[in-house]
Parts: structure tokens; sequence; C-alpha cells
């Protein structure tokens, strides 16, 4: 039957349109429950065996509404819930109200295992209204709503399934809605109370009046006047008080003037008068003195002293009039520290107001969160309470605690992800199917080598004398591709999860164990080259082949065959070849102007997101050492830094490089053809063209330019569009910046953490380099074990305590040697520069991680 | 992931079509009563008229061919056949390019050599247009035809079919596709317009879909033509032998 939909729509220069579109009503859409004798559906989705509650003894699928699904979606995903109709009506409406949650629930729709299916009710003949005359939308939706339930409802009256009664139950919140259904004589339940959203009912704590949000309509004008500015809200991670937000970096300052927006929310900023900017602060907000609103005050006030000597550095300073779009997906993990209000783990993020039955049972405990609304009569964000982690303190709590924090998924590869695996599992073997494409290098002395302990082996290498005199050096990579197809849903989960996080105790894969790299015949993606004993290249070609790896050795392994001069097998020798291949390759590359960089630890890498100015200070701070670094190009860079060595202090030098490294940006995936192609360079190495290759079981860019070269190389024939579309690339590529950020803090934090676990209960004294002068501390490096720490020079209460005890003289800042200065007992003035070693007292902090 | 789902959990489409179905046909063959044959198609939305002088005199000296009949098509869009009224200037290069294919369509299946230094005109009016202009405009001058009595080989069945992400789409609108035009009895293909980017490996299916959904429309045309005719004979013949 077709049935017309009329509507008018609004066109871009604001005209009046029709739009008239065509909706087919049919009769062949099934009700999809097991065993139904009407119906002539193949593959029920539906279990004749359905759940039954307290509440409700019939046996029953549940019938979501919208606003269920929007706002309990965490209890939905609870495995309890199963056998689940979600309506067309639904499901779109859900679409276009949350995408974020549509998502889930596409994923949930997919797993099978749930049951949740998607009847297509606004296409069924019997459950299709239209809409009435002087009814809105919503109302006209919940009558479709009914209308379908009530089609169910009789339609499993009229089946028969033995002795069984089946009934649907429409969940609701919707009063009104729960009553009309009602009155049809229909299940209508809103029961998932327990963790329903906030209402915004409670805290109402007026000392913190915020202003209203300006409207969209209002904020979108301002844009483009240019009266406000856009950007996204990046709280400082010492000082959460203090903003830098937009591109031009606006600072906001105080509760007030952020106005309810919270961390990574798009914001719209309305700049102050000029009288009212400031240089950016750099002390340190302690929790206990956040209370007292005079700090703010108070930093402006030493604000505006500063004026005076640095007028030149002035920042503009700003309020916030609206936020565009809030970031809601991240949930905070907290502690409770009172009935109902949690502090998040993420300083960033303002404490929450829940309201819960179990405040007892929280206590202590650390648990997700769902921020909801931030109403302007609350002085803090309304959320509720979503599961329990583990108790705070313990380990795998805390694991799962920085997972969640960096939005990394570490769920279980669900089954339709391991389905696209090989059947055959451990016994796959290459067939003579897949010889007759590749090239067979099993013949050939293939080795890997690869730090102890690894078992993501992904490439294997192998070099062979020439009977020119050059060399063929071949490196082999895992051949993923061959298993990891697009559109699967293996591929997807792997391009979501972007890379593999390595955590000090866990590694969350982005790939299930795919094949192991034993020694047998393996599927490769081969690069070989020739080269000459100088370590030229003289030609190259990449294919698919077949290799065997004959040895997996480690690190050690190798250099001890390198060593060992009796040695004298193919293998080993071939080792050695490339060994000193590889010297000559590194010379080049260091003339060429490649960067020796450090981080503290080979284990620890570092974090991006303190992107602090000191380059400045740096070469400031390093001029009482004799020494100067130049940027002018990585080249000079590079010798400056090679020449910045103490010979008293070994650690110095790579001290440096740490804070060297620390002021660059870290390089970035993107597509290319989106930036010009000088952009393409990459600095740290000296190269004008990098990308990534060799990995693909770990990372998903590998894997993407594994699918370029093999379409470029003519081994695959087709290709999925994605690899032609530069924008999908992009976005591919945003991603997995993201990810591998998320996954290099993700790691930090883990080494923090069992940093933290290690003191806990300790006392150590320990040498420590200053890494950054704060206005009231300073952050120091522990070089032994790579972490740092803020030292607080005087919070508000040591300070008040040390003034009347009278021992230690205040430690006072001073803006013009960037140094801390303060008077010893005996009256010997000492200062605290950058760089400064000093002796640190490490103790496990009292409450927080961080 | 874009807000716009083509095709849902279910394999409907947002109007309710499964992904190898064509949209609803309508069709009147001999609706208009001064033109020697005519007809009337709807395709879901899309509405076309059609209007077939000839053979007559040719009207242009200069355009007679001595050894065949002339076919002239011409294409215009009604002004109100789009959500937004537009005026349209008379040679639009698109409705010109469209009718140069519906016309080398038509050449080697009339039988022109039958009637030389004549002319065969095709009027086309789309009324109503919501995609698929091309496929429309073939099957409504096929039916045209008929109504007119010209000679032709066989029927000239047209359809459109399109890919999103690996899923074969039969009239895939309002997106750039592949249109086929197909001879259905002796399967043969005579025209094949591609409007996008495929790949090789993607051609196939889609030609194939396209075929398919041609043929449904052949039967659809073939069987109002044949009623048309016996109604017809029956009208022409109000007491038939028994």
């Amino acid at each position: 039957m077709l049935y017309s939909k009329t509507y008018l729509k609004r066109t871009k220069k604001g005209n009046a349109v029709k739009v008239v579109k065509e909706h087919y009503l049919r009769d062949d859409i099934w009700c999809y429950v097991e065993n139904c004798t009407f119906c002539k559906h193949t593959e029920p989705a539906l279990l004749e065996e359905a759940r039954s509650t307290k509440l409700l003894k019939i046996p029953h699928y549940i019938v979501p509404d919208t606003n269920v699904l929007l706002n309990q979606m965490d209890i939905i995903k609870h495995p309890a819930i199963n056998n689940v109709i979600i309506l067309q009506t639904v499901y779109e409406e859900l679409r276009h109200l949350n995408l974020s949650i549509y998502q889930q629930l596409r994923t949930l729709i997919n797993e099978g295992n749930r049951h949740f299916f998607v009847f297509s009710n606004e296409h069924h003949r019997d459950t299709y209204i239209e809409r009435s005359k002087g009814e809105t939308p919503n109302d006209r939706n919940d009558r479709a709503i009914r209308s379908a339930v009530r089609w169910y409802s009789l339609h499993l009256k009229k089946a028969s399934y033995g002795n069984k009664k089946i009934d649907v139950a429409l969940l609701t919140d919707d009063v009104a809605n729960r009553e009309k259904a009602k009155a049809e004589g229909l299940l209508a339940f809103s029961e998932l109370v327990e963790m329903i959203r906030n209402e915004g009912k409670i805290g109402k704590d007026r000392k913190v009046p915020y202003d209203d949000h300006l409207t969209a309509s209002k904020i979108e004008s301002g844009i483009k006047s240019g009266k406000l500015l856009q950007g996204t809200l990046n709280i400082n991670i010492h000082n959460y008080l203090e903003v830098n937000g937009v591109e031009t970096q606006i600072i906001i300052l105080g509760r007030s003037r952020l106005n309810r927006a919270i961390q990574g929310d798009v914001i719209a900023v309305e700049l102050l008068p000029k009288s009212e900017w400031t240089i950016s602060s750099t002390a340190v907000v302690l929790e206990e003195e956040e209370e007292t609103t005079e700090l703010n005050e108070e930093i402006m006030n030493q604000s505006n002293e500063l004026n005076n000597e640095s007028a030149k550095t002035l920042q503009p300073t700003g309020k916030v009039v609206g936020i565009i779009k809030r970031n809601l997906k991240g949930s905070a993990t907290s502690n409770i520290a009172e009935n109902v209000l949690i502090s998040p783990l993420d300083r960033r993020i303002p404490k929450l107001t829940i309201r819960t039955r179990q405040a007892h049972n929280l206590m202590s405990q650390r648990t997700l969160i769902a921020i909801d609304s931030w109403p302007k009569n609350a002085k803090y964000p309304l959320g509720h309470f979503v599961r329990v982690l583990g108790p705070a303190g313990d380990k795998s709590t805390e694991t799962e605690v920085l997972l969640l924090e960096h939005d990394i998924s570490h769920q279980e590869f669900s089954p339709r992800v391991l389905s696209n695996l090989p059947e055959e599992g451990e016994n796959w073997k290459v067939t003579d199917e897949h010889l007759r494409d590749r090239m067979d290098l099993r013949h050939l002395n293939v080795c890997s080598i690869d730090p102890p302990g690894c078992t993501d082996i992904d490439d294997a290498l192998h070099v062979r004398s020439l009977p020119n005199g050059n060399y063929e050096v071949g490196v082999h990579i895992a051949d993923v591709t061959h298993f990891v197809k697009p559109n699967t849903a293996l591929n997807e989960e792997a391009e979501s999860r972007g890379t593999t996080v390595y955590l000090v105790d866990k590694r969350i894969d982005m790939l299930p164990e795919l094949l192991g790299t034993k020694k047998v015949d393996r599927l490769a993606f081969s690069c070989i080259w020739e080269l000459n004993s100088e370590a030229e290249i003289l030609n190259v070609k990449f294919v698919k082949s077949v290799i065997s790896s004959k040895a997996s050795l480690t690190y050690e392994e190798a250099q001890l065959r390198i060593d060992d001069k009796r040695a004298r097998d193919g293998l080993t020798k071939g080792i050695r070849i490339l060994n000193q291949l590889a010297k000559k390759l590194r010379q080049r590359r260091l003339e060429r102007g490649a960067l020796t960089l450090a981080s503290p630890e080979v284990r620890f890498k570092l974090e991006n997101d303190s992107q602090d100015p000191v380059d400045v200070e740096l070469i400031k701070a390093l001029t009482p050492y004799g020494m100067s670094l130049t940027f002018e190009s990585s080249k000079s860079l590079s010798d400056s830094l090679e020449k910045a060595v103490l010979p008293e202090d070994p650690y110095f030098n790579k001290l440096l490089r740490i804070l060297t490294t620390r002021c660059m940006t870290s390089a970035v995936y993107f597509s290319a053809g989106s930036t010009v192609a000088q952009e393409y360079k990459h600095y740290g190495l000296a190269a004008d063209f990098y990308t990534h290759f060799t990995s693909p079981i770990r990372r998903y860019s590998d894997i993407i330019v594994h699918r370029m070269l093999a379409v470029a190389i003519d081994f695959d024939k087709s290709y999925s569009s994605e690899l032609t579309d530069m924008y999908k690339v992009q976005k591919i590529c945003d991603n997995l910046n993201y990810r591998h950020r998320m996954a290099q803090m993700a790691a930090s934090s883990s080494v923090e953490l069992h940093t933290y676990l290690f003191f806990k209960g300790k006392l150590e004294r320990e040498e420590a380099y200053v890494v950054k002068i704060l206005k009231n501390g300073f952050i120091v490096l522990v070089p032994r074990y790579g972490i740092e720490g803020i030292v607080y020079s005087a919070t508000k209460k040591s300070a008040a305590a040390a003034a009347s005890q009278k021992h230690v003289a205040p430690i006072t800042y001073n803006v013009l040697t960037n140094s801390l200065e303060s008077t010893l007992e005996d009256g010997q003035k000492i200062s605290i520069k950058l760089f400064d070693r000093v002796i640190v007292q490490i103790k496990k902090p009292e409450k927080e991680r961080k | 992931m874009s807000r716009q789902e083509l095709i849902g959990p279910q394999g409907l489409r947002q109007d309710g079509r499964r992904a190898s179905e064509l949209r609803k046909i309508k069709c009147t063959p001999s609706v208009l009563s001064q033109s020697d044959g005519s007809s009337y198609i709807e395709q879901g939305n899309t509405k076309c008229l059609a209007a077939v002088y000839g053979p007559r005199e040719a009207r242009q000296k200069a355009q007679i061919l001595h050894n065949k009949a002339l076919i002239t098509v011409e294409i215009s869009l009604a002004p109100f056949s789009m959500s937004e009224r537009k005026k349209r200037k008379k040679f639009d290069k698109r409705l010109l390019e469209i009718a140069s294919a519906v016309k080398q369509t038509f050449e080697p299946i009339i039988m022109t050599n039958l009637f030389p230094r004549s002319q065969i005109d095709i009027f086309l009016q789309i009324l109503q247009y919501d995609g698929g202009m091309i496929q429309i405009c073939i099957n409504a001058a096929t039916l045209a035809l008929i109504d007119a009595g010209i000679p032709m080989l066989e029927y000239v069945c047209a359809c459109s079919a399109g890919i999103v992400e690996d899923t074969t789409i039969l009239e895939l609108l309002g997106t750039p596709e592949l249109t086929v035009a197909l001879l259905p009895q002796s399967q043969k293909v005579t025209l094949l317009q591609l409007e996008t980017r495929l790949h090789v490996d993607k051609l196939e299916p889609v030609m194939k879909m396209a075929i398919e959904g041609a043929k449904d429309i052949y039967k659809h045309l073939d069987k109002i033509s044949r009623n048309y005719i016996e109604d017809l004979l029956q009208k022409s013949n109000p007491h038939p032998p028994i």
C-alpha cells in the first residue's frame, strides 16, 4: 500500500517548501517471535522463553520508549535485560536526539545474543498511524508506540505458544503516556527508578548563582558578528579554576565566569574589557582552597600587580556566555566524599551531586557516574550513579578507572567480531591458494628480533648477499589485512580502538589474538631492498609473500649472536650484516638532523596535555650554564643538544632532551591532500615523508597503509571507498590521533599508579630536578623512578603555620628571575631555579592518586 | 557515522522498500486525443507524460533523411515538478543531454527504414520529479510509441540501480546511479549510463540489479498494453464471434 508523507520544510534561503515523500506500508513485516504460527520469518529474534520479573509475572517482551533509552541506557545495557523490541519510531527518534546513545543501541542490536530487535512499525500496515490535526509530533510518536504495542499484544494473544502466555510491556517515563496505555488495556511501567536521571529537584544551592546562558540563536549571531568567540574549553590540569579556551587562548577565571562549562565543552565566550586582562598565572590551586571564593580575587590581584611588570604578555580574559555542545560522553569516576557529593578523579571536572539510596555502601568506592545536567541554581552539576568499580586504591579497580578515564574500550571482543576470524583458529595453514598470488620466500633465513616477552610479533627480517656484491634486505610484516577485511565487524572494532594500549601489567589489544608467530609458514607483506655496502638504497620492491620464520630472537639473544665469534651459521651472519647496515643508516639519519629525543624512562611516555610554554624559560635558564639551544632547524637543534653536556652531571643532558621533547608537538596522522605537501615533513626524524607500516597488529594506521599499498602494487583489485575518500581518511586519522594520545596517557598513568602503589606506606628521600617553577611551588622530576610531582612551597594553612612558628621564612616568588626565594634560619639566602638539583621526600599522597 | 541510514536494521529503506524493490508503477496508454500516441507513467513520485506524433512529413527539409525516418525527442520539466519553483531555461543542458540519450536509445529499435523522408516526434513532459529521469522518459516513450502503432523491434525498458557500502540497491534515488535500458526479449542492453565513479568489481552486480528491475518494468508495461489492446478490441467489436 502506498502512502504519501507530506510536510513543509524550510530551505536555506528561508522559503517554505512542500516535500512529498513516498511511504510504503507493508504486509510482510513479521513479529520475529520464535515459533510464531502466523508469521513467515526465518530467523526469530525474540525468544519464546521471555523474561519475567517480580513486578510482572507473565513472561513479557520489553518495549522501551525514546526517553527511557535516552536516560536509562546504562540499565538497558545490563545483561539482565533481554528480549527487547525497539520500535522504528523510537529508533529513529533516538538517532536524531543523541547519536552516541544510538550507536550504543546499534551495538546491542547487532550483538544478537541479547535479543534486541527493531520492529519496523512505521511501515507496517496495521501499526502505522497518521498524525491527526493539532497533534504534536511527540504525541503522534507516543500514539504510534502505543499502536505498535497493542498490535504485538493482540498478535501474541492470537498466536498459541503451548500454555505459555507472552505479553509486551511498554516502558515509559512519561506519566501521561503510561496512563493512556493503561486505559487502552496495555501493560505499561516506568520502573527503572534506581538509576533514574536526576531531575534537578535537589541541591538548590544559591551560593553560586550562575548567569543564564544565551539562547542558541543569540550565540549564533554573536559569533557571526564577532562579539562572541567559539572554542573548546581546556582546563589547565594544575589550576582548575583557570581555563585556556579558544584558539587564541582566552583565560577564564573562576567558577562563576566559567558558568557551568565542563572540560571539553564547546563554548561561546565573551571577551572582558582590556582592563581585566591578565597574564597566565602559574599558581597551583589546592583542593581545600577552592571553597574560599576570595581566591579568585586573590589571583586577580596578583595578576594585576604583575601587569605592570610584564604588560606585553597580557592575555585576554573572558567569560562563558553559552555552551554550544556539551561534552558529556566522558563519565567521571569518583570517590564518594559526602552523602551525595562526588568528587571526580579528573580535577578539571567539578564535583557532582547525585541522588542515591546507597550512599553508605558507596563510601570510598570508585564509582562510575554520568553527568546529566547543570541547572542554574545548583552549585555543582547533577549526575546519576551507573555502577561500582571497586574499592579505591585497589590495583584492578584503579586500572579500570584509568582505562575509563582515557576512554579506552577494554571489553572482551564480541562474538560478532571474533566470527570474522578464520574458522580454523590455531590450525590455520598456508594453502596453495595463498601461494598463487604471493611470492614464496619460505626458503629465506627469516628471523624476528623483539624485546623479551613480546608476544605480538609482527615483523621479521632477512638479508642475503647478491652475486654483484650488494645485499638484499627484506622486512616482512604480518599480513593482517588478509584477515581484517573492510566492512566487517572486526575492522570496525579495530578502527574504533585504533591502537593497542600497553599498561604496566596489562595489554589491551586492538585486534583479537590473530595467529601466533611460531616457526610456521605465515602470510606477509614484504618490503625488499637492494642495498650496496654503503647502505645506499638501489632498488625497492613491495610484495605480498609467504615466509617461514626460522627464529624469533630477543634483543639480547641477537646481540649475543653478533658477539659470539664462533657462530658462523647463515642466520648469525645475516644479523651481523644487518647490524652494520643499520649503523650506517642511523649515522646518515643523524647527519641529516634527526633528533635523539628522550623520555624519563623507557617505559614511561610523556604526557602531552601539559603543553607549557617552557621554551623561553628554558633558554633563559640555560644561560647560567653557558649553553644555548638553537631552533633554526632540526639539524642545529640536534647539534646544540649534543653539545649541552655537564661533565659532572650525566643526567643533565637527558633532562634537557626531555624538556625539549615536551615543547614539541607530537607527530600526528593526517590524510595526504588535507594539507600542502610541504607540511608532510616529520621534524624529529628529519624525513620528508613518514608513515607507519610495520605494526598492523597493534596500530590501525598501518592497516590503512597496507590496504593502500596493496592496491598500489595491484595486489588488491578492488578496494573500499574509504581509501579514496580524503574526508573519511582524515576522520580515521583524527580518531587515531586521539586514541594514540589516550593510549600514551593511560600508559603513563599506569606507571604512575604502580609507582603510587610502590610508595604506599613508604617514605623516601630522593634526588630530583626542578622542571618547572610555579608561583606557589615547583614541579620536580625524580629520575630514579621517572615520576613527577608538585612541591608546594606554601599552602595557605602551612604558610600561616610557618609564619606563626617563625622557623622558616615564607618562600616568595620572583618573577624576574623565575625562581623561588627564601631565607634559611641562619640568614643564608637560597633560591630555587629551573634545573636545580634538590632532595625531595616522597610519600604516598593521602587521598588522591594525582 | 552519518545520521542518514539508507537501509535500516530490518532491511527496509527510508520509504519502506527493500533493497531490490521498485517504486510503485502506474501507467496508462493513450491519454491524449490529439497526438498519434501517448502515455502517462508514474514511478513513485516521478510522473511523466509522453506524446508521439508521426510518422509525418518532415518539418525542415534540410533534416530529411532519404533512407529512414528522423526521430526527435524533446523533454520539458514542468516548473512545478520539484519542491522549489524554478524558472528553467528553454535549453537546459542536462535535459538536452537526456533527450539525446533517449533518442539514441530508440533509433535502433524503431524500424525507421520503413518511413523514409518522414519524421517521428517524441515529446516528454515531466510533471513531477523525484529521481530517475532517464528511466521514466524511456519507459513513457516506449508505451507512447506502442500506442502510436509505430513498428518497433521490441520493448525498451529502463531502470536504475546504485550501490551503497556493498549493498546494491534498485532505484537508489537522489544519488548518482547507473541506468540501464534493456531490450527484454533479446536481453540486449541499448543504453548504459553511469553518473558516478564505480569500481569495476561493483559494475557487474549493479548492472544485474538494474536489468532485473528493467525486466519487472517490462512485465508491467506488457500487461498494461495487452489489457489496453484487448479492451480496445472489445470496444471496436461489440459482438464478438461466438
